[in-house]
């Protein structure tokens, strides 16, 4: 059998559902595939402001940029520069993540029973995710300002000194951290409390009878029958978190010094602060973050499947 | 929401990255030249002027109107922060850039190079153009060829509130070293901080810089400077005040926390431009407005110095409706329009005929920053001159906040120069 009459029959039977997800196929085609080449492409080049190809109204401006190999990626990797953020990214993400999750878990077990305003309560929690996340920030921003900000009124009030929320290193830290589990809370409630509903009360009854503890039986019914909705909230917030620029870029725009610098952030500081903007090296850092990313997804997903095969 | 904003950024800087790089979309400009030598359609002017001064600007500019009644003027207010990412943006990807943009004079030249600007040698855009300060002309200047009209002229002074410095019984300081002696008395005697320190904008760490001498690069002889004895004693200068707690500082809101100290009158003293006189007359600390003083910006150990700093008229070089946006450009920087920013808003002009004129003359802030313009220091005016303050932004917050010693500082400060700046030693 050729291969035309092969494609023919393919499509022959299955033309139907080719036609249903053509649309979907073109537009992640359009608005992922191209850029993501195109960013492969220009992080093999040294491409920047000055040598891409540009349209002044009537002037044309051809590109001169040249094709480089790795040599990007070299630069980037022999540099204690990229070593360091992503240290600092790491430990972001972990914190937030890990402290996110936490948090969410205790507050949807909270809400998770039945007590007097539990609509209230949660909606109000929900509240976070409901504000554009760029408003939170300013907010968050005005009442971190160490010497006109709310925070620090309030501790004068209590006889504290002031905290230097975003002008001490290590409180800027502690300040980012705080303000992205504030807005990533929400999203693990609901979807830790969707998980929650969904695991069988009999379950607990059952384990009552038995005489399971509160403990026990949250250890070995509520967090296995989370398992499915808790990994996948695991591993959606840390890739969220991970390039979570608006909060690090709004907040601190990386300061004080480099202390809050994430990669992504580092990564626009290339793009769009440098002059000429340097394309290139800002693509090979986009890169080499979406291959960190893809890595730590199939060894998560990895690990979880081998786990899953104890349970 | 959380999905939602990330999706956008990241999109945002995907298609900024692929839209930049291949250049597609189409300029929207719906001005058409002129007709039968009248000068018509739209002139879209993006205006970086802060809050204080933006309602005169706009009227400035609207006024364009009444001599050339078919051109329409699009006055549209960018916020400084922004403006040259914004310009960029729209510049480099040929779709919705302003005909007219004011430039940051470390923007123009940056501009220039990468073929956004209009050169405006020999055209009307360029008014009697022996009339502008020499000092003012230098930033307009790019590889033998003139990209901007001067509009306003600037460099920084030390801001102070006459009263505290009486009540505490000091002179105002001439160097940094008797700033930080009279900052005890200033203590002691009337409870402000004697300075605040812009420690947020590297702009602010030049006089610290120039007052030992030294100087970021020096272009001529491409030899990175920073990074020596000068650069060293700057950052030092810097640490001792805020440890001393001769000053006060922050690492990010400098502008409104600075200007709000100064309006409160819980600092004696700021190093400040003339854009925030209108600001800062406006606190109750300068109910009386002559309590505002302002004197040369103090020395450091060897020198002294400010950067000459303000603002250019330039045209796009892809603007449909050149002719419009030359003639705007003239009329913005003309003496007459720079007169009325002056008895407006007393910001400093750059053609020496308006000097001449009486307000002008009399205008206290001109009369103060006058000399200290002719006395400031002209930055490298080289393309890349804007990215030289990211690097000393890093470092100062490192030095104020005890993480980087200030040799460490000027060292890496350096070592970022090399990476932007290829061919300098």
């Amino acid at each position: 059998m050729t291969l035309a009459v092969r494609v023919r029959r393919a499509l022959g039977t299955h033309w139907y559902a080719w036609t249903m997800v053509a649309p979907v196929v073109l537009v992640i085609g359009v608005i992922i595939g191209y850029p993501l080449v195109r960013g492969v492409f220009l992080s093999l080049t040294d491409a920047n402001e000055a040598n891409v190809e540009r349209n002044i109204g009537v002037n044309h401006l051809p590109a001169t940029y040249k094709f480089t190999g790795l040599d990007n990626y070299k630069a980037v990797l022999t540099d204690g520069v990229f070593w360091d953020r992503l240290g600092w990214t790491v430990v972001w993400t972990v914190g937030c993540v890990g402290l996110t999750f936490l948090i969410g878990l205790t507050l949807a077990n909270m809400l998770n029973r039945t007590l007097r305003g539990r609509t209230f309560y949660r909606l109000a929690l929900i509240l976070p995710w409901a504000i554009p996340a760029f408003i939170s920030v300013f907010t968050w921003r005005m009442l971190y300002n160490e010497k006109n900000g709310i925070l620090n009124k309030l501790l004068a009030g209590g006889g504290i000194d002031a905290v230097p929320w975003l002008n001490d290193p290590t409180w800027a830290k502690l300040s980012v951290i705080a303000v992205n589990v504030w807005l990533g809370v929400p999203f693990m409630l609901v979807a830790l409390l969707g998980g929650l509903t969904s695991i069988p009360g009999e379950l607990y009854e059952a384990a009552e009878m038995d005489g399971a503890g509160p403990w026990q039986r949250f250890r070995n019914i509520t967090m296995p029958g989370l398992r499915a909705v808790s990994s996948t909230v695991i591993l959606l917030s840390t890739i969220w978190t991970f390039n979570m620029f608006p909060v690090i870029f709004l907040l601190t725009r990386g300061g004080p010094g480099d202390a809050t610098e994430i990669l992504v952030t580092y990564a626009y500081r290339l793009s769009f602060v440098d002059s000429p903007r340097n394309f290139s090296e800002s693509a090979a850092w986009g890169v080499l973050i979406l291959v960190l990313l893809s890595v730590v997804a199939v060894v998560y997903r990895r690990a979880l499947r081998k786990q899953g095969e104890v349970w | 929401m959380r999905r939602g904003i990330r999706g956008v950024t990241v999109t945002a800087l995907v298609a900024g990255l692929a839209l930049t790089a291949s250049a597609c979309g189409s300029g929207g400009d719906d001005g058409n030249g002129n007709a039968g030598g009248e000068l018509a359609g739209t002139v879209t002017f993006w205006d970086t002027s802060n809050d204080a001064e933006k309602a005169t600007y706009r009227k400035l500019a609207e006024g364009f109107q009444k001599e050339h009644p078919k051109v329409h003027v699009q006055y549209v207010n960018v916020p400084f922060g922004d403006a040259n990412a914004k310009f960029k943006n729209a510049a480099g990807g040929n779709s919705g850039a302003p005909d007219v943009m004011r430039t940051e004079v470390a923007w123009t030249a940056d501009f220039a190079n990468l073929g956004y600007l209009a050169p405006l040698d020999g055209t009307p855009a360029l008014d009697k153009p022996d009339d502008y300060l020499p000092q003012a002309v230098g930033s307009t200047q790019f590889k033998g060829k003139t990209y901007a009209a001067p509009q306003v002229i600037d460099t920084l002074g030390l801001f102070y509130n006459k009263k505290i410095l009486k009540d505490a019984g000091v002179e105002v300081p001439k160097t940094f070293t008797e700033l930080a002696t009279a900052a005890k008395k200033i203590k002691a005697k009337t409870g402000a901080t004697a300075l605040y320190l812009r420690g947020d904008d590297p702009y602010w760490f030049l006089p610290y810089l120039y007052g030992e001498g030294g100087d970021m690069v020096n272009a001529r002889d491409k030899v990175i400077e920073i990074d020596d004895g000068a650069g060293v004693k700057a950052f030092k200068t810097i640490k001792d005040l805020v440890d001393s707690k001769a000053a006060v500082t922050d690492a990010t809101d400098g502008q409104e926390n600075q200007l709000k100290a100064l309006k409160d009158g819980t600092v004696a003293m700021a190093i400040d431009g003339p854009w925030d006189i209108e600001g800062a007359r406006a606190g109750k600390a300068f109910k009386d407005k002559e309590n505002l003083g302002v004197a040369p910006v103090p020395g450091g150990s060897s020198a002294q110095g400010s950067p000459q700093g303000g603002w250019n008229l330039s045209v796009y070089a892809g603007s449909k409706n050149l002719q419009a946006a030359y003639a705007f450009v003239k009329y913005m920087s003309s003496a007459s329009v720079q007169q009325q920013t002056t008895e407006k808003l007393s910001l400093l002009p750059t053609r020496k005929s308006v000097y001449d004129v009486p307000a002008v003359k009399k205008n206290e802030m001109v009369k103060f920053f006058k000399p200290a313009v002719d006395g400031a220091v002209q930055r490298p005016w080289i393309a890349e001159g804007n990215s030289l303050f990211e690097p000393i932004k890093v470092q100062m917050n490192k030095v104020l906040t005890g993480s980087a010693t200030p040799e460490q500082a000027a060292k890496a400060t350096g070592d970022a120069y090399r990476k932007l700046l290829k061919d300098y030693k």
